[in-house]
């Protein structure tokens, strides 16, 4: 499914300073008996979100109306565990279009690339100065700079670049999805498996 | 040059390579299930096509199925409707499809190597982490998210940056009573959950070549709790002892050029890793876990380590201890336990059951205890029955369930209870993974065993002793 074009995105964040955040609590497996892509949002971090009569836990970020925002900023090992797209998509579907972290588990960072939702991995102690920033200031507005590949906390003018290739980063300007390509290139696909026996 | 393993089977499969971006990889089989499937069938819709190879496509329910009454309709109405729109996609697209009552059906990752789906230097891929499982064969097998199930099921391949390389290295002999699962937890608990992120690995050294294919599935399965991508091991005897015959596996002429390739597949001498670790089998032990994530594992009996000798945030290993309703310093024999899971894609087969009843023989459950017992398939549940497996579990207190994933991850009935304790032999014990509120310990099949019949954490090294003295 193509998708929003991602150039500079300035907003302020909802920090997240836990390590190892997993995708069970990104989006609880009950939740991912949908036959289509909706309404994820609702549940994205359900069970530090919810108590279990479904009334919303004071504590907890998204629940304090002064944070608010386009990033999502996590602790080291943001989304390990499982493949399911379905908590990038309860990230997307809730409002982020970015999750700022120092360490990304692997499926989760292709899962968001592939809808749209830019990971940006920056070093330890920057996402420290961001988590820092927004504690002084919970509308602390960060850029995420795609073109350039750099991240600004805008009160400071501190910032750092980040890594993103060259193929993925096109695509996620262009609002292009993997498909589009591989149609492309269907007939080397079908030669390919012609050499090759099941 | 000297090539590893993964470079030989990944480099075959490229079809195209994308300067500072990924390659296009061909996917071999492509192993679909009703959770993270019908999103990626409504994209093909949308886009108006077919699935392009339904003969290297297989499709099975096993996430979201009940574990008792599987010949009556499913109950919760969103699970029947996504059971119904695989079943309705796998008929449109020409998708064998394995549901519930057939034979073949089971959870994905044991029917594929069962039935020959899996096998050595293929690509295998399915919107599942625990794909991981197939690289025991020597395949490189890893899970997807469901824009690249449709990416499969479109186009046949997928776009991936090449990993990194990594060997895990284990010599020596295993001590008594200490399984694969123990080996991998061991491996997590040196690594962290996020030691081999970037990472494809490779497990070499005498204790997985002396492991039989099911221990080897079970570590192969774990790669992915440690942050790699997958991790594979090179193809053996008993590597073709195990698939010669099943259904999907090559034969005749088919056999003698397929193992012809497949006796190319180990890594050269020479070849390089981008990083190798070694560890010795001796110093392992069975193993628990006492926290919220599967790198939180110590040998059971141990103490659980204080906050200030951990890698990693302070506050982060407190909140987890704070979950589990547990102190750092504390030892787990002994501690209570409510609930015993055996099963899942980890711990489900037969070998997982033969090593459940060792220990449970002459014994019975303990009171204190409710045990779910649930077969990776209906294959492992017919060699449970015929090999009298069943009957041992029967006069122990034990019932046998239907299979299916069930409690590793509670998408059905099966739900652990907020506050209880499960000892489980699946691979996650992430906060309300089994349950909302529900608290897992991570084990081999031996210790879920001594904690069925006992009701409490314990060292099956003493009862396998007590057996002994009798």
């Amino acid at each position: 499914m193509a998708y929003d074009k991602f150039n500079i995105l300035t907003s302020s964040a909802v920090p997240l300073p836990i390590e190892n955040v997993d995708t069970d609590q990104i989006i609880p497996a009950r939740f991912l008996k949908a036959t289509e892509r909706k309404g994820f949002g609702d549940n994205l971090f359900r069970d530090w979100r919810y108590n279990s009569d479904d009334t919303p836990k004071e504590q907890f970020v998204l629940n304090n109306p002064i944070y608010s925002g386009k990033i999502l900023v996590g602790g080291k090992n943001f989304g390990s565990g499982s493949s399911r797209e379905h908590a990038a998509w309860a990230v997307y579907d809730y409002g982020f279009r970015c999750v700022v972290s120092s360490f990304f588990a692997d499926i989760f960072r292709g899962n968001c690339l592939n809808i749209g939702v830019l990971p940006v991995q920056v070093s330890p102690e920057f996402l420290d100065k961001i988590f820092k920033a927004i504690e002084a200031d919970p509308k602390t507005e960060l850029e995420i700079n795609l073109p350039e590949q750099k991240i600004t906390i805008l009160a400071t003018g501190e910032h750092e670049s980040f890594d993103i290739n060259d193929y993925k980063k096109g695509n996620m300007l262009n609002g292009f999805d993997d498909i589009d390509y591989l149609l492309n290139i269907q007939k080397d696909i079908e030669k390919y498996a012609e050499s090759t026996p099941l | 040059m000297s090539k590893t393993l993964f470079d030989k089977v990944w480099d075959s499969h490229v079809v195209k390579h994308i300067e500072n971006g990924p390659d296009v990889l061909f996917i071999d089989r492509h192993l679909v299930h009703e959770v993270t499937s019908p999103v990626a069938f409504l994209g093909l819709k949308n886009r108006g096509i077919k699935v392009l190879y339904p003969e290297r496509t297989f499709a099975t329910a096993d996430h979201n199925t009940p574990t008792r009454n599987q010949h009556l309709p499913v109950k919760d109405p969103l699970s029947a409707n996504q059971l119904r729109a695989l079943e309705e996609n796998a008929n449109a697209h020409n998708i064998p499809y394995w549901g519930l009552g057939h034979k073949k059906n089971g959870i994905v990752h044991v029917i594929g190597p069962e039935n020959g789906i899996t096998v050595p230097g293929a690509t295998i891929v399915c919107g599942d982490s625990h794909t991981s499982t197939h690289g025991a064969f020597g395949a490189i097998a890893f899970g997807i998210g469901t824009s690249e199930v449709e990416m499969v099921l479109s186009t046949q391949c997928i776009m991936q940056p090449k990993p990194k390389s990594l060997r895990i290295n284990v010599n020596g002999e295993l001590s008594e009573a200490v399984t694969p699962k123990d080996v991998a937890l061991f491996i997590i608990s040196k690594l962290s959950t996020s030691g081999a992120t970037g990472y494809f690995a490779e497990y070499a050294g005498d204790v997985f070549k002396n492991m039989s294919m099911e221990g080897r599935m079970t570590v192969c399965n774990l790669s992915i709790e440690m942050g790699a991508r997958g991790g594979m091991i090179a193809p053996d005897e008993t590597t073709f002892e195990y698939i010669k015959g099943r259904e999907y596996t090559p034969k005749g002429k088919g056999w003698d050029a397929a193992m012809e390739y497949w006796n190319t597949l180990y890594s050269d001498d020479g070849a390089e890793f981008d990083k190798e670790v070694t560890f010795d089998a001796s110093e392992i032990e069975p193993m628990i876990t006492f926290g919220t994530n599967p790198g939180m594992g110590i040998g059971i009996s141990k103490d659980i380590p204080l906050a200030e000798s951990i890698d990693g945030s302070p506050a982060t290993y407190k909140k987890s201890l704070e979950y589990m309703d547990y102190n750092e310093g504390e030892a787990m024999v002994g501690k209570p336990i409510d609930f015993v899971f055996l099963g899942s894609c980890t711990n489900g087969r037969i070998e997982d059951f033969r090593a459940f009843a060792s220990i449970i023989k002459g014994r019975k459950k303990a009171d204190n205890v409710t045990a779910w017992l649930v077969p990776g398939s209906h294959k492992v549940e017919e060699a449970i029955k015929e090999e009298g497996i069943l009957n041992i579990l029967t006069e122990a207190g034990f019932e046998l369930r239907e299979p299916g994933c069930s409690a590793c991850l509670a998408m059905n009935d099966d739900k652990i209870p907020a506050g209880k304790y499960a000892v489980s032999t699946s691979n996650r014990n992430f906060e309300g993974r089994q349950g909302p509120g529900a608290r897992t310990l991570l084990a081999s099949p031996l210790v879920a065993a001594a904690a069925a019949v006992t009701g409490k954490v314990t060292d099956p090294r003493v009862l396998m002793q007590e057996e002994v003295l009798a």
